[in-house]
């Protein structure tokens, strides 16, 4: 049967759903849109959570910080799960040729046994620091109610846990995938004295209820410091005590880092322009956690890189704070 | 009374070597085609062997990579490096 | 660093890439880190005992996940670029989409928030790891969807403004208020209600039915859609069923909480079901199976053999599943009848089938379909085409707890409702049935907070006086475009514009409700 088909029949009859109409205007929408704006239920709940009966679901009291509109915090990434993934299946693949190559050439099982030990006990256990990630991340993505701030945080999840893992694969690495590595690696997050103010720390953020207070502890303060510790001067360090090979299998750190600097620095901003009692509400958080975080990296920098490395940092980490308002104990480099 | 297992897979080009290396390692099972979805039943056990799906494809193969093809699947999973087994018991 | 030690094997070596890097805290206390854990009555001696379903670690997942995208965004972006919504059957079949797009994906979103929130309150690791990755698997599905119906809904209409509708519209209480409970409940309740009872006993019943609907139909993108998606449902459907055993084989006295969650979430889950069930036998042009067929091969054959399996644990198969069973003969019939005469109010249009469906719905179900339902549906038939389509104009009674109209029957009488009411702290309940019934006697507190679409109406919370005003403003259906009667409809106007048919007769009557 042959149609004809008129022009006017494949003409649309709208541009995009409504909600998203409503938001941005009667034009056609990014795919970021589409999946991010206005799916999550606002009202008209049935049953009180058992486990939280004074709020419902989707309640925006989990926090004490208040918006008008929790979507105005985005991503300018714009990651929804399709971006995401893409996204990480193309840094996995160069992680996975660099483990594989280091596999092939034993190129860490070749280093000194006392180098191979340096690497359990100052790197791999921060893979334990990964995992409070994880977990604070999935409260966070559970918690918050804006799509765009909530899938940021799962996508942190997965991410922490995916970079846990790969600093597990190196200790396997090191003890032909029998788990001994690891085993010793984890004495010392549970034993020694150098990682204990780090340990009290993350299990301390564990017990924080505010989602918002969360987020900054966890993906602002503790990651601003850490990240650029352990994964550019500790990496430095590492070299010059003649395991740069290390290097090549922490690199997509390095460049998840980079790129998490540009959401996180888009919510605090955000958030805090907000309001006056946002601001300060975040600056009394700021003010309570950012010195236990730098207590907690202190022995880890005195028996790597030094102290004073770790002070550059976190006036550093004072100078990013300061562009979005806010301040922090730095001290001035 | 019959305790019936079963798989189904998206209708693809990978479907037939699955096809192949299971009926081959399934002889009793039972194949029913839909449009876009192959569903395979068995009296309590099914299994899939990396080695026969190898033997078919002519290349490597892990067996994790069926997960890219599977719609759904009925019975107990045991799952490791060479086979993954669906069964009750 | 030489080492005696074995290799590991990849269940081991999993175990290391996962549940080892979690501790036991000293710092703080177990019960503040995880808070949630006990209250429901559920005993866990050993989370070593934990058996991880499919062992996928960030970075597989990554690549396999990509991969999937990779070819699911083509066929969207191919289905947009070459008008695929033209191929379909009729335009009937988009209906059906609607029914999904505002009723399933919204709830899509709430399994990625409740997934992420188990994610963070079990103890042991290689649970959380499962959850979360099912979360962000359902924050895939709930995304993916949007993007599969973002091209028909700049075609047809119905699609616009679905996450508005599921918080509002009469009907979407039904799996709003089932996600809800879910989401409101425990954890591990959480993971029996989803994990077990939809995701793996019931799944079947909604993605087969809707994918295959799609592929019967023509509807390229959401077969697509499906199955890929269906694919990250395997994992789900082990999460389900290592989770179920797993608790069953922690204590002993975790086994009737249990069987009480499995009595509660397979009713609640039947009843949803409803909705697909009226959607396999009257709104696919192309049918796929009866809803009866679907029924007996995926709950009577594949429930059988599930249930026979954890006959050792001391669990026997759901309380009324006999009900349940003799139910879909009946089911389908009874709902799209409801929907029908209710569709001023629906965001999707209704029809009644004519000669040829009526003679496929006989053969499908010899017992039922002339014997109850013939008659009704040739006389709506009639009346349709003489110019009065019936509408009702009072509101349904509805199940508290279910919250579907109660119409349905008595397993051995399907001429009489199967109603129930109970007196509860003054006030009189309703419930379309024992099963429903029970589940408010075991937790009233509970049910009686539900926001009940047709109280809320008659109370003034739904933005206007007469049910006009509430469809149009409270509810955002557009009348005449995305309500009511299929035939003469915008949506079937330019269906037949498409197919380069005649255009209908300005006189062809739609006879709006008051």
């Amino acid at each position: 049967m042959s149609v004809e088909i008129k022009t006017t029949s494949v003409e649309p009859i709208r541009n995009t759903y409504s909600a998203i109409a409503r938001r941005f205007g009667d034009k056609p929408a990014t795919r970021y849109q589409e999946a991010s704006f206005d799916l999550a239920a606002t009202t008209n709940f049935h049953y009180r959570p058992l486990w939280d009966p004074k709020r419902t679901l989707n309640d925006p009291t989990r926090t004490a910080l208040r918006m008008e509109d929790w979507y105005s915090v985005t991503d300018p990434r714009q990651f929804f799960y399709g971006a995401y993934v893409g996204n990480r299946a193309k840094m996995q693949e160069a992680a996975e040729s660099s483990f594989a190559f280091c596999d092939k050439r034993n190129l860490l099982t070749r280093l000194p046994e006392e180098t191979q030990k340096q690497l359990l006990r100052l790197l791999v256990p921060f893979r334990h620091v990964a995992l409070g990630a994880n977990m604070n991340n999935s409260k966070i993505a559970g918690d918050s109610t804006a799509t765009t701030v909530s899938q940021m945080h799962m996508f942190a999840a997965t991410d922490h846990l995916g970079m846990g893992q790969y600093l597990t694969r190196i200790a396997l690495l090191l003890d032909g995938s029998t788990g001994t590595a690891l085993d010793e690696s984890k004495t010392y997050w549970m034993d020694d004295e150098l990682w204990q103010p780090l340990r009290k720390l993350v299990e301390g953020t564990l017990v924080i209820d505010d989602w918002f207070e969360i987020t900054l502890v966890q993906n602002v303060l503790l990651d601003g410091l850490m990240y650029p510790l352990v994964y550019d001067r500790m990496d430095a360090w590492f070299g010059e005590q003649g395991a740069e090979t290390v290097s090549m299998l922490t690199e997509f750190h390095r460049d998840w880092y980079k790129e998490s600097l540009r959401w996180t620095n888009a919510m605090i901003k955000t958030v805090v322009a907000e309001s006056d009692s946002n601001r300060e509400q975040v600056q009394s958080w700021i003010d309570q956690w950012e010195p236990m975080v730098y207590e907690a990296l202190k022995p880890i920098a005195q028996a790597t890189t030094g102290l004073d490395v770790l002070d550059e940092l976190r006036a550093e980490l004072s100078v990013r704070l300061k562009k979005v308002g806010l301040q922090s104990t730095g001290v001035q480099a | 009374m019959s305790q019936k297992v079963f798989m189904a897979f998206q209708d693809n080009d990978n479907a037939r070597y699955l096809l192949e290396a299971i009926v081959k390692d399934n002889p009793e099972a039972e194949v029913q085609h839909s449009p876009a979805m192959i569903r395979i039943t068995a009296e309590k056990r099914l299994v899939i062997n990396r080695e026969t799906m190898e033997e078919t494809l002519g290349r490597d193969w892990e067996v994790q990579e069926m997960l890219l093809e599977v719609i759904s699947i009925g019975g107990n999973v045991d799952e490791d490096d060479d086979h993954f087994i669906i069964s009750w018991s | 660093m030489a080492s005696k030690n074995k290799k590991l094997n990849l269940k081991d070596k999993y175990q290391y890439l996962t549940r080892d890097m979690a501790w036991e805290p000293t710092y703080e206390k177990h019960e503040d880190i995880y808070p949630d854990e006990s209250f429901e009555g559920i005993k866990i001696i050993n989370w070593d005992q934990w058996e991880d379903p499919f062992r996928l670690t960030m970075d597989t997942y990554w690549k396999y996940q990509a991969e999937k995208e990779k070819k699911l965004y083509a066929i969207f972006d191919a289905f947009a670029q070459n008008n695929g919504q033209q191929n379909i059957t009729d335009a009937r079949y988009v209906n059906a989409l609607k029914l999904f797009l505002s009723g399933i994906s919204p709830v899509e979103y709430a399994a990625y928030q409740g997934y992420a929130r188990v994610g963070r309150q079990f103890s042991g690791a290689g649970a959380r790891v499962a959850c979360q990755m099912q979360a962000i698997d359902e924050l895939r599905h709930a995304q993916t969807q949007q993007h599969a119906m973002s091209h028909y809904n700049k075609h047809f209409n119905g699609l616009h403004d679905a996450s508005y509708q599921h918080d509002r519209v009469w009907f979407l209480s039904v799996p709003k208020s089932f996600f809800d409970d879910a989401r409101s409940a425990g954890p591990f309740e959480f993971l029996t209600a989803i994990s077990f009872s939809f995701e793996y006993v019931l799944t079947n019943l909604l993605f087969v039915p809707f994918m295959s609907g799609a592929a019967y139909n023509g509807d390229m993108a959401t077969v697509t859609f499906g199955f890929s998606a269906q694919s990250d449902e395997a994992r789900h459907m082990t999460l389900g069923l290592e989770v179920i055993k797993f608790i069953l084989e922690q204590h002993e006295d975790n086994v009737p909480i249990i069987q009480k969650w499995i009595d509660k979430w397979f009713w609640r889950g039947f009843r949803l079901l409803s909705l697909v069930g009226m959607m396999m036998d009257y709104m696919l042009p192309n049918k796929v199976m009866s809803w009866a067929e679907a029924w007996e091969m995926y709950y009577e054959q594949s429930g059988g053999a599930l249930f026979k399996d954890l006959e050792r644990y001391g669990i026997r198969p759901p309380k009324y599943q006999d009900v349940a069973n003799a139910a879909k003969n009946h089911s389908s019939h009874q709902t799209w009848a409801t929907f029908y005469q209710y569709s001023q109010a629906t965001n999707f249009h209704t029809w009644m089938p004519q000669e040829e469906e009526m003679a496929w719905l006989s053969e499908k179900y010899p017992e039922t379909f002339d014997k109850y339902y013939r008659d009704r549906f040739e006389h709506w038939d009639k009346e349709q085409k003489e110019g009065n389509r019936f509408y009702n104009n009072t509101l349904p009674q509805l199940c508290q707890v279910c919250q579907i109209p109660t119409i349905m029957t008595e397993k051995d009488d399907p001429t009489v409702f199967s109603h129930r009411q109970i007196k509860h702290e003054g006030e009189r309940y309703h419930f379309c049935s024992d099963g429903c019934c029970d589940i408010f006697k075991n937790e009233p507190e509970k049910y009686i907070q539900a926001w009940m679409p047709v109280h809320q109406i008659y109370q003034g919370n739904c933005g206007g006086a007469d049910v006009a005003t509430v469809v149009e403003k409270y509810y955002h259906i557009v009348p005449g475009v995305d309500n009511m009667e299929y035939i003469g409809s915008p949506d079937h106007q330019r269906w037949l514009d498409i197919k380069g048919l005649k255009p209908l007769s300005a006189s062809r009557d739609k006879t709006a409700a008051a």
